[in-house]
């Protein structure tokens, strides 16, 4: 195979386009649920409407389909470009793209028809699961392969971080999700009880802490650097908090299992190790802000720089939200509360969403042989659109889960309850319809990008581009 | 725990926050001192990605060995190394306990006041009444409403029909163990749809919601072999087997056609959760009087 005349960016494009698309669709699917916390009618009796069946819709559709072909298309893109080689195994690139989209769609089919293995997050059933390995093992196998083939000696940060991801969530992928077929449709999982749980919390957690960010720290340390067009701050800083936070991150799942069944020691090393994590976290957030830093006054006429700034800001805020909210004094209040939905949000729209929107602004016109987006202008707009929208989305979800938390516990003089769960849900609405202007005002602002990116894309046609020789 | 696998996850524990510490020392060590240095760590990767070499500002290592140093700490007060409990002796199970006999010490007085009182008296006590409405907003208002007035399937506690009688004994019953209602599926032994569409307008009609023509009234002998044995001769219910009165204007699951075929169709199965140990004897018997007093005697 020639792995130095051109880069294989024909993959980048399809996973890159479908990382726009994947999120309108998901990001809609998550304001129509919004809305059906305030108005159930909007279900209209159909069963693949209800809650219970989109909402796994959203979450997979956003995590897997949307975050997921975003970190196809950059990781495909930033170890061609760091390793000084074209792409290996064109073919199986090339499988990975549709048989990634395939899962998609199935997952789109199968769980608003109710079939699930009632695990959050991998509910998707055994047949899905299985095809999810080939693809996932052919995506490690040319990622690997690349790394394997590169004309530098040195492998590059962003790189570590995307192949502790690759290799984490196919391990997790497949311990998670072992059962035992019934029919094509019906499966048991294999672990039963609080084993059960802790499998599901071990993978959970790690989903999040490798899925959405290792993987997305991997393109942070690459496009953060080429945006601001400055060296990375600081090459021990990263090669500190890489190897603690894939060290530690395995540690955190119990602290989803607080005062529950879960032995005492399994709750207390998710405890400890989940505040042992936010040094760690954090340096990707400092080695990212102070690359940054000397640039500042690029924001002024960069919108994709304030994208990648507002991502490390919120990617800080939740990865200190995180280790609090795992100390049981602060979980006893916020488990079970809305509090939880703003953090999860505040991470995936405010660091994942923003980190993979900046990085898509810069990456789309290299790849189309143009020196910008169409409009500058309507990024600014979509950052504004975006930043207000998950700010309001954060706020609302905090306020109202403190606020449920603060209700729940509340005892009058005899030891009854003051309110009954029903008064918290009352007191809950006006935050969910602040919530859904926060969600609607970031999905808008996904249109914007589609239409952005559309008029970016229509206008040029895409042009090989010659592997660059190492310096 | 089985000794291998506590002594593995001591050692685990042990390793990785060593693993830990030694990331911090080793990278303290590393390259130039302070930032001003700025010295360059000399790759270059696609044509200008570039590395520093800075120091990780000093408040960050802190911040890393600090929490360390409070995980340490507090894996030796809490239980967390391998089997090994912790020195405050502390379990989930004994704070559990801990906090239910402080609530206890706490309120159990308020409720012991009026252990010794008549039901009825009880029922007519204002304190009593006050404590057994809070009692009612914790743990009634999910299935019989805040209003009481409950839904389908839900009894209605206010409309004065006792589907198990209003008095101390039946009232506590029901709190204290449950109820589990069944009305058995009765399709097939009416003998198909015209049977079932005469029994609905039958039974509708006896209430007066329905006047009775011939084709209704010629099930009365099914009535009388199939549904009397539970509801009465007269449909007037028994209330020692919680069967509802069937001549009153109160519909557990609805008095339209369909709702009145669907409960004979394919019959019924009402649950009421067992209070019991949730509740003790002294709060259930201040609930018991306060549901006594949401209605009158039917």
């Amino acid at each position: 195979m020639e792995t130095t005349a051109s880069y294989n960016d024909k993959v980048v494009r399809q996973f890159t386009i479908m990382t726009v698309i994947w999120g309108i669709v998901g990001m809609l699917v998550g304001v129509l649920l919004a809305a059906q916390l305030i108005w159930p009618q909007l279900n209209f009796d159909v069963p693949f409407l209800t809650y219970s069946r989109l909402r796994p819709l959203h979450t997979n559709a956003v995590i897997f389909a949307f975050g997921g072909s975003a970190l196809f298309a950059t990781s495909y893109y930033v170890v061609q470009r760091t390793c000084h080689v074209r792409l290996m195994f064109d073919k199986l690139a090339a499988f990975t793209f549709w048989g990634w989209q395939a899962i998609i769609v199935l997952a789109a089919i199968t769980l608003p028809l109710g079939i699930t293995q009632s695990k959050e997050y991998a509910e998707l059933e055994w047949p899905i699961d299985l095809l999810i390995a080939v693809v996932w093992v052919a995506y490690a196998v040319v990622f690997f392969s690349t790394i394997g083939r590169r004309r530098i000696k040195h492998i590059y940060v962003a790189n570590w971080f995307y192949g502790a991801f690759i290799i984490t969530v196919a391990v997790l992928h497949i311990f998670n999700n072992l059962a035992i077929p019934v029919t094509l449709t019906k499966s048991y999982v294999i672990y039963t009880g609080v084993v059960d749980a802790m499998m599901q919390w071990w993978y959970g957690h790690n989903a999040v802490g490798f899925f959405l960010t290792a993987g997305f720290l991997g393109m942070m340390y690459y496009f953060v650097p080429k945006q601001a067009g400055r060296p990375v701050y600081s090459y021990r800083l990263s090669v500190v908090h890489f190897w603690s936070l894939i060290a530690i991150y395995m540690w955190a799942g119990p602290h989803h299992l607080h005062y529950t069944s879960l032995a005492d020691w399994a709750q207390t090393l998710g405890m400890v190790f989940s505040v042992i994590l936010l040094a760690p976290s954090w340096g990707g957030m400092i080695n990212g802000i102070m690359t940054l830093s000397g640039a500042w006054h690029k924001l002024r006429s960069d919108p994709v720089l304030k994208f990648m700034i507002v991502a490390l800001s919120f990617y800080g805020m939740s990865t200190f939200e995180g280790p609090m909210m795992s100390i049981k004094t602060v979980n006893a209040l916020s488990h079970y509360t809305d509090w939880t939905i703003g953090h999860v949000h505040s991470g995936a729209l405010g660091w994942v969403a923003m980190m993979t929107i900046g990085s898509v602004y810069s990456l789309l016109p290299r790849l189309y042989n143009r020196d910008g987006m169409y409009s500058i202008k309507l990024i600014d707009v979509h950052f504004w659109t975006s930043t207000i929208g998950v700010v309001l989305y954060a706020v609302s979800m905090w306020v109202a889960g403190i606020t449920q938390g603060l209700m729940w516990r509340a005892v009058n003089d005899d030891g009854t309850l003051t309110y009954s769960f029903v008064e918290s849900l009352k007191a809950t609405y006006p935050y969910y319809g602040l919530r859904l202007v926060g969600g609607l005002l970031f999905l808008a602002g996904m249109f914007i990008m589609a239409y952005n990116v559309w008029k970016t894309v229509s206008e040029t046609k895409p042009a090989p581009v010659a592997v660059l020789d190492p310096a | 725990m089985p000794a291998f696998w506590a002594w593995f996850i001591a050692a685990g524990t042990i390793v990785f926050v060593i693993w830990c510490v030694w990331l911090i020392s080793w990278s303290a060590k590393q390259g130039p001192q302070n930032k001003q240095d700025e010295e360059l760590v000399g790759h270059t990767w696609d044509g200008d990605l570039e590395e520093w070499n800075n120091p990780a500002p000093k408040w960050w290592l802190y911040l890393y060995f600090i929490t360390i140093a409070w995980g340490v700490g507090y894996m030796i007060a809490y239980p967390g190394i391998g089997a090994f409990e912790g020195l405050l002796g502390w379990s989930q199970e004994g704070q559990y306990e801990a906090e239910m006999q402080a609530a206890a010490d706490r309120y159990d007085p308020i409720y012991e006041r009026f252990a010794g009182m008549e039901f009825e008296v009880l029922a007519a006590n204002a304190d009593a009444l006050k404590l057994g409405a809070s009692l009612y907003a914790s743990y009634c208002t999910t299935c019989h409403g805040s209003d009481a007035r409950g839904a389908a399937g839900y009894p209605n506690l206010v409309d004065g029909a006792w589907i198990w009688g209003r008095n101390e004994a039946a009232i506590t019953q029901t709190i204290m163990q449950g109820r589990n209602n069944v009305m058995p599926a009765l399709a097939g032994a009416l003998g198909g749809d015209t049977g079932v569409d005469n029994m609905v307008n039958y039974v509708r009609s006896l209430s007066g919601l329905v006047e009775a023509d011939a084709a209704a009234m010629s099930v009365q002998p099914m009535f009388a072999a199939l549904c009397s044995a539970c509801h009465g001769a007269d449909g007037g219910g028994n209330q020692l087997i919680g069967a509802p009165n069937l001549t009153d204007d109160a519909w557990l699951y609805g008095s339209s056609e369909d709702d009145v075929r669907s409960s004979i169709v394919n019959g019924r199965n009402g649950v009421m959760p067992a209070h019991g140990e949730l509740l003790g004897a002294k709060r259930a018997k201040i609930l018991a009087a306060y549901v006594y007093s949401l209605s009158g005697s039917n």
